[in-house]
């Protein structure tokens, strides 16, 4: 087994197995955001359910957590250890020759995902595990009513979240659009699907960010 | 036609190398790029100058010694060719053309555009074999019903050349095309099952201790392959891999 942690196909797999669980995850995520288009009340009972089950909260949340720091760690390791193996720089490579520029640039999408996480959980999931688990307060709500369809609102008034939310997706779709079928092809699964499923992976990396991206000008012009 | 050629020189592996810039003319769009590295150095010999050092030997696509990487891309700017298969007619009058070799920690260069692919023998040798008694009493490998996709499947494998392009032209410099292809061609046939779990362990074992990058699957070995070995065969290993791990 230690085999199987210490290989550079073990690192790919792991690669795979945590990218297949963020983008399964991404889709649950945006399952529930699309909610706030079409009903304010479906969007707090569903934010109120995620923030407050148990086991969403203390085994989801924390391998959730683990998967995202793993796949970011991993990136990392495997972007210097790869810039080690390579010899000294070609004075001339046509790089775009043979290779798309997502997928020689998942480093620099990635990078900048990270910094949109980041942002992000100091604008959501800090307040949330403040409010919580440092003040106490699990009933969800603020002056009677649920908080969560108000506080997403007030998030996406000012234009310049809303456009950094909007960039951050496009570099998400730019990851995907290289790691959606990277991932499989690292699983081993390179078969007659595989056609069909570049096809998925393409709608999928395109359609999921641009889904983002509509629900945060959706709120920032509906306000 | 008449051409400048920057070219890497590097007296030893020691030696830090630089291009050098050469000027070649009246050189014809019929003559393959080693054709034309010969005018070259017939030019430097007359002048009294060190020739450059390239490897070559077959000189028809099929002994993978000529490992230059021309204008940016390995084996230069044509598809599923060696650079002794690359002519001049892909170049054009005037042209200034990059000549440097293969590139990868797991490739020193010895000299000028020479380089040690001996990492690839030595995975080669860690597993890429079928064990065989040849006492006399050997069956004859054809008497074994295999089916004609999987023997199909399994001669594109073992059309590998182990030329290096894949590594060269691999952002990582990573092994995995070649490597996968030795696995493959063995994994797809009943004779290479009896030793399928030792030849994946070991020859990705010896891979990653020769220092090869790991594979991020952008498919540019696929394309600058001059075999045109698949990806697949990486899915392949990948999944040789697993199943090899999982008997412990």
């Amino acid at each position: 087994m230690s085999g199987l942690l210490s290989s550079s196909i073990a690192r790919k797999v792991s690669m795979a197995l945590s990218a297949f669980f963020l983008m399964f995850f991404l889709l649950q995520h945006f399952a529930i955001n699309i909610t706030s288009v079409f009903s304010a009340d479906a969007f707090n009972e569903t934010s109120h359910f995620m923030g407050t089950n148990p086991l969403i909260q203390y085994v989801m949340q924390p391998v959730l957590l683990f998967g995202v720091i793993f796949h970011f760690v991993m990136g990392f390791v495997l972007e210097i250890k790869n810039k080690k193996a390579q010899g000294v720089k070609y004075a001339k490579n046509k790089g775009a020759a043979n290779s798309s520029w997502m997928s020689r640039n998942m480093i620099y999408s990635g990078l900048a995902i990270l910094i949109f996480m980041i942002i992000h959980f100091i604008d959501f999931w800090i307040p949330e595990l403040n409010t919580k688990y440092i003040l106490g307060d699990m009933s969800g709500l603020h002056n009677g009513e649920f908080r969560y369809f108000h506080e997403l609102q007030e998030k996406f008034v000012p234009i310049w979240r809303v456009a950094l939310y909007c960039i951050a997706f496009v570099f998400l779709a730019l990851h995907l659009l290289h790691g959606f079928n990277s991932a499989f092809q690292s699983v081993g699964a390179n078969n007659k699907y595989t056609k069909g499923l570049k096809t998925f992976g393409k709608a999928y990396a395109i359609l999921i960010p641009l889904g983002f991206i509509f629900i945060a000008l959706f709120h920032h012009f509906n306000h | 036609m008449n051409l400048t050629l920057k070219i890497w020189r590097q007296k030893d592996a020691n030696d830090k190398g630089k291009l050098v810039k050469y000027k070649v003319t009246d050189i014809s769009e019929h003559m393959s790029f080693l054709e034309m590295m010969d005018v070259l150095n017939e030019q430097l010999v007359n002048s009294g100058d060190e020739p450059v050092a390239f490897d070559h030997d077959c000189r028809e696509g099929i002994c993978g010694m000529c490992s230059m990487y021309i204008n940016g891309q390995a084996h230069g700017p044509d598809r599923g060719i060696t650079t002794c298969q690359l002519h001049m007619r892909m170049f054009n009058d005037g042209d200034t053309i990059y000549i440097e070799p293969f590139r990868a920690n797991a490739f020193p260069v010895i000299k000028d555009l020479v380089v040690d692919r001996t990492a690839f023998e030595r995975i080669q040798q860690s597993g890429g074999f079928i064990s065989v008694n040849t006492s006399g009493n050997t069956q004859d490998a054809n008497a074994i019903p295999i089916a004609k996709s999987a023997a199909d499947e399994a001669m594109d494998a073992a059309t590998c050349i182990g030329c290096g392009a894949c590594v060269a032209t691999c952002k990582n410099s990573s092994a995995m095309l070649f490597v996968s292809a030795k696995v493959s061609q063995y994994a797809l046939l009943p004779q290479g099952q009896v030793e399928a779990t030792d030849r994946v362990m070991n020859m990705v074992a010896q891979m990653d201790a020769e220092g090869f990058g790991n594979c991020t699957n952008t498919g540019a070995c696929e394309v600058e392959c001059p075999k045109g070995i698949s990806l697949t065969n990486i899915a392949r290993m990948n999944r040789e891999y697993l199943k090899a791990t999982s008997k412990g």
